[in-house]
C-alpha cells in the first residue's frame, strides 16, 4: 500500500511547514531510512532529513521502538530495574506477553504516549503494523484494561486509551491503493477501528494514482493512427498499447475511488503514481508537496497506516 | 513470457507458498491447487488469510476448518479450507491428552486461550500442523498451503518447535518446580521472581499461567514428537517451496532474506513467482523515447511517447530489482505474472493467472 512511503511524505510535509516530527518505526526493515539515504534506524533518535534552508523547514527525526526495549524502559521507570534484566534475559517477556496478550503493544503505545506527553515534537508519526494487525495493535489498550484489573499496566493502558480516544491528540491515517481488494480491506479496517478502538480517523490516503495526461483524453489508437508514416510502426503500436493500458488502469482507479467514497464517508487525499519503485528524497518531497496542497491542517499526533 | 510449473503439482505431495504479505500469495496458492485438480490429483488448498481473499477467489462464502469441495470440470478433485488457528490447536490438545479431563482443563484455561489465539508463531505452527494432518490422516494427493504474511521466514519453519521450546523454557521449569518437589531453595527464588512479575501484570495472569503449565504436564512429549515429524515432512523432497514476490525493492529484499533462511534450513526453492509485473511495451530506451517526445512537444503524441517512456523506465527498474533474487534462487524457474486488469475473484480468474504458470508450449 506504500504506508512507509506515505509515513515519510507526511513527516516531510509537516517538517516543510515548520513542525518538528518524530517517526516511530515499530516493525523494522521498513526501508524508511533508506528512502532518506540514511543508515538503519536504532532505538536512539537520529535525524533523517535536516531542516533549515530558505523555507525554514524543521528536522525529521526517527527511531525504532521494540517491545523488549520498551519493557526495559518501562521497568526502569517503575523502579523495577532489579528484575528487568532477568525478565528479558530469560525471555520471560514472551511468557508475560502470552499471559496477557497485547502487553507488547501496550508497552509500545505507552512509550509513544510518553514521547507525546514530553512535548519534544510537534508531531509523532507511528508507522503501524498492516491492516489486520493494526486493529489488534490499537485494541490492545482496551483489552488490557479489562484483563489486568489493577497495577501499573492497567494505569498505562488507561492512559493510552485516553490518548487514542482524543481526536486532538491522535488520529489514524489509513493508506490504500485504488484497487478492489485494498479498498475492501481499508473499509473493513476503518469500521473496525472506529467501532472497536474508538480512535478518530483522519483523511484516507489513496496512493499510486496515475496523473492526468492531456494526450490520453483522445483514443491512443487514433493518435497513433494519425502519426503513421512519421514514426516506425512497431513504435506506434507500443505507443498505442501503453496508452490504452494506462487509460484502462485509470478507469479502474477512478471507479475504485468512487466506490471508496460511497463506502466510507472520509475525505480522500490522492497521491500520484511516481512510475518508479525507487523512492528517494526527491520522490518523498514530491509526495510531501502533494500532501500539503490537499491537507489544510495536519493531524495532531499519531499517523498509523495499513 | 510463460513457464511450465507442471512438475510442481505432478511430482510433489505438498506445495508451500511463502513470501511477504500483499504479493498475491493466496491467489498463487489457489492457482496451483486448481492446476493440481486439473492434473487429476485430489488436491486441497489451505488458506490462512484473514481477509478471506481465497474464499472470494473460489466463490466460496465462509470456508471452515474442514475441507469443503469445489465442484468443477476437472479430472481430479479440488478442496479448500480456511485455517482456524484455535480450533486446530484445540484438536491437537484433545489428541494428546493423556488422562481424562486433562483436555477440558486446558481448553478452559485463560492462559491457554491466549496461547492458542495470540502467541506469535501459533498461527504458523497450526498451519504446519494442519498441513501434516491433511497429508497424513486424509487421502489427499496434494496439499497446497498459503503461509501467514510473516516478516520472519523462519517463523513457519520454526513454528512447530516454537511451542515446545516455550514449554522447555526455564521459567516453565521454574514454575513447575514446587509441584515436583525439587529443592526448596528454587521455590523461594521462584516465588520472589513471580511476585515481581505479578507486580507488573497482576496476580491473576501469573496464576493462570501456572495452572496452565500444571494442566499441560505430561503432554509435552506428544507435542514434541509430532513437531519433529512435521519438520521432517517439510524438509522431505516431496515438499516443494514456492517463493512469491512482487517487483518492489522492499518485498524483493524480504524475498531474498526468505531465500537465504530457507537455504539455511536445507530447503530448496522450486519456483519463484513474481506477481504484478508491469508490461514492457517496447525495447527502446526511456531516454530515446523522451528525446523523441521532446521533438513533438505540445502534441498528444508527445504525451503518449512520454507515457511509453515512463513504462519503459519502470520495466527497467522492476527487472533490475529482480536480478539478484533470480540469481539467488537459480536454477529454480522464475515466472513473471503481469499486472492484471482485474482482481481475481472466480475460477476463471484463477485459470487466467494459471495460464502464466502452466504453459508447456513456451
Amino acid at each position: 500500500m506504500g504506508k512507509t512511503t506515505v509515513t515519510a511524505a507526511l513527516a516531510r510535509a509537516a517538517a516543510l511547514s515548520g513542525r518538528t516530527v518524530l517517526i516511530v518505526e515499530i516493525e523494522g526493515k521498513s526501508g524508511l531510512s533508506e528512502m532518506f539515504g540514511q543508515p538503519e534506524l536504532t532505538y536512539e533518535e537520529s535525524v533523517l532529513a535536516r531542516g533549515g534552508g530558505p523555507d525554514g523547514a524543521a528536522d525529521v527525526t526517527a527511531r525504532t521502538l521494540t517491545p523488549d526495549d520498551a519493557l526495559l524502559d518501562y521497568l526502569a521507570d517503575h523502579g523495577l530495574n532489579r528484575v528487568s534484566r532477568r525478565l528479558v534475559s530469560t525471555g520471560a517477556l514472551d511468557m508475560v506477553a502470552t499471559a496477557a496478550p497485547g502487553i507488547k503493544d501496550i508497552l509500545i503505545l505507552g512509550k509513544v504516549k510518553q514521547i507525546e506527553m514530553s512535548g519534544r515534537f510537534d508531531l509523532v508519526i507511528v508507522d503501524a503494523p498492516a491492516a489486520g494487525h493494526a486493529i489488534s495493535f490499537l485494541r490492545s489498550a482496551a483489552g488490557l484494561v479489562d484483563a489486568v484489573a489493577v497495577g501499573p499496566i492497567n494505569t498505562q493502558a488507561t492512559d493510552v486509551l485516553a490518548m487514542l480516544g482524543d481526536p486532538a491528540r491522535c488520529q489514524v491515517i489509513l493508506v490504500t491503493l485504488p484497487e478492489e481488494t485494498p479498498v475492501n480491506e481499508l473499509v473493513q479496517t476503518a469500521y473496525a477501528l472506529e467501532e472497536d478502538v474508538g480512535v478518530s480517523l483522519g483523511p484516507v490516503v489513496v496512493n499510486g494514482l496515475y496523473p492526468h495526461l492531456d494526450g490520453l483524453d483522445t483514443d491512443p489508437a487514433a493518435v497513433a493512427g494519425a502519426a503513421r508514416g512519421t514514426l516506425d510502426d512497431d513504435l506506434l503500436e507500443a505507443v498505442e498499447r501503453a496508452g490504452t493500458f494506462r487509460r484502462e488502469r485509470t478507469e479502474i482507479q477512478t471507479a475504485q475511488l468512487r466506490r471508496l467514497d460511497e463506502l466510507l464517508p472520509l475525505p480522500q487525499i490522492r497521491l500520484p503514481y511516481l512510475f518508479t519503485t525507487d523512492v528517494g528524497p526527491a520522490e518523498i518531497d514530491q509526495l510531501a508537496h502533494a500532501l500539503l496542497t490537499q491537507l489544510p491542517d495536519l493531524p495532531a499526533l499519531d499517523g498509523a497506516a495499513p | 513470457m510463460t513457464a511450465d510449473l507442471g512438475h510442481l503439482v505432478a511430482d510433489h505431495d505438498i506445495v508451500v507458498c511463502t513470501g511477504s504479505g500483499g504479493v498475491g500469495k493466496t491467489t498463487t496458492a489457489a492457482v496451483i491447487a486448481l492446476e493440481g485438480a486439473r492434473a487429476g490429483r485430489k488436491t486441497v488448498v489451505v488458506t490462512i488469510d484473514p481477509a478471506k481473499r481465497l474464499a472470494d477467489a473460489l466463490g466460496l462464502e465462509g470456508l471452515t476448518n474442514t475441507p469443503s469441495r469445489i465442484e468443477g470440470d476437472w479430472p481430479g478433485e479440488l478442496w479448500a479450507l480456511m485455517l482456524d488457528t484455535k480450533g486446530t490447536f484445540d484438536d491437537l490438545v484433545t489428541k494428546h491428552a493423556t488422562e481424562p479431563g486433562q483436555a477440558e482443563r486446558i481448553l478452559g484455561n485463560r492462559f491457554y486461550r491466549n496461547i492458542s489465539g495470540a502467541l506469535s508463531g501459533t498461527q504458523e505452527y497450526m498451519a504446519m500442523e494442519k498441513l501434516y494432518e491433511l497429508h497424513e490422516e486424509h487421502d489427499f494427493d496434494l496439499v497446497v498451503v498459503d503461509t501467514p504474511p510473516t516478516r520472519n521466514a523462519l517463523d513457519f519453519l520454526d513454528a512447530p518447535r516454537r511451542l515446545t521450546r516455550f514449554l522447555d523454557h526455564r521459567l516453565y521449569r521454574v514454575v513447575m518446580a514446587p509441584t515436583r518437589g525439587i529443592v526448596k531453595a528454587v521455590g523461594v527464588a521462584t516465588q520472589a521472581f513471580l511476585r515481581s512479575v505479578s507486580r507488573v501484570v497482576g496476580g491473576d495472569v501469573v496464576g493462570d499461567a501456572i495452572t496452565f503449565f500444571q494442566a499441560f504436564d505430561g503432554m509435552e512429549q506428544g507435542f514434541k514428537d509430532r513437531a519433529q515429524r512435521v519438520l521432517e515432512l517439510l524438509t522431505h523432497p516431496t515438499t516443494a517451496f514456492v517463493l512469491v514476490t512482487a517487483p518492489r525493492p522492499d518485498v524483493v529484499n524480504e524475498a531474498s532474506y526468505f531465500a537465504d533462511r530457507l537455504a539455511e534450513g536445507g530447503i530448496t526453492i522450486r519456483a519463484l513467482i513474481v506477481n504484478r509485473i508491469h508490461p514492457r511495451f517496447t525495447n527502446r530506451s526511456a531516454t530515446e523515447l523522451r528525446a523523441l517526445a521532446e521533438t513533438r512537444h505540445g502534441t498528444e503524441l508527445a504525451d503518449l511517447l512520454t507515457n511509453l517512456a515512463d513504462f519503459a523506465a519502470l520495466a527497467d527498474t522492476e527487472e533490475r530489482h529482480l536480478e539478484g533474487l533470480t540469481a539467488r534462487v537459480a536454477p529454480a524457474p522464475v515466472v513473471r505474472v503481469p499486472f492484471l486488469a482485474h482482481d481475481v475473484h472466480d475460477l476463471d480468474g484463477l485459470a487466467t493467472v494459471g495460464s502464466w504458470l502452466f504453459s508447456p508450449d513456451d
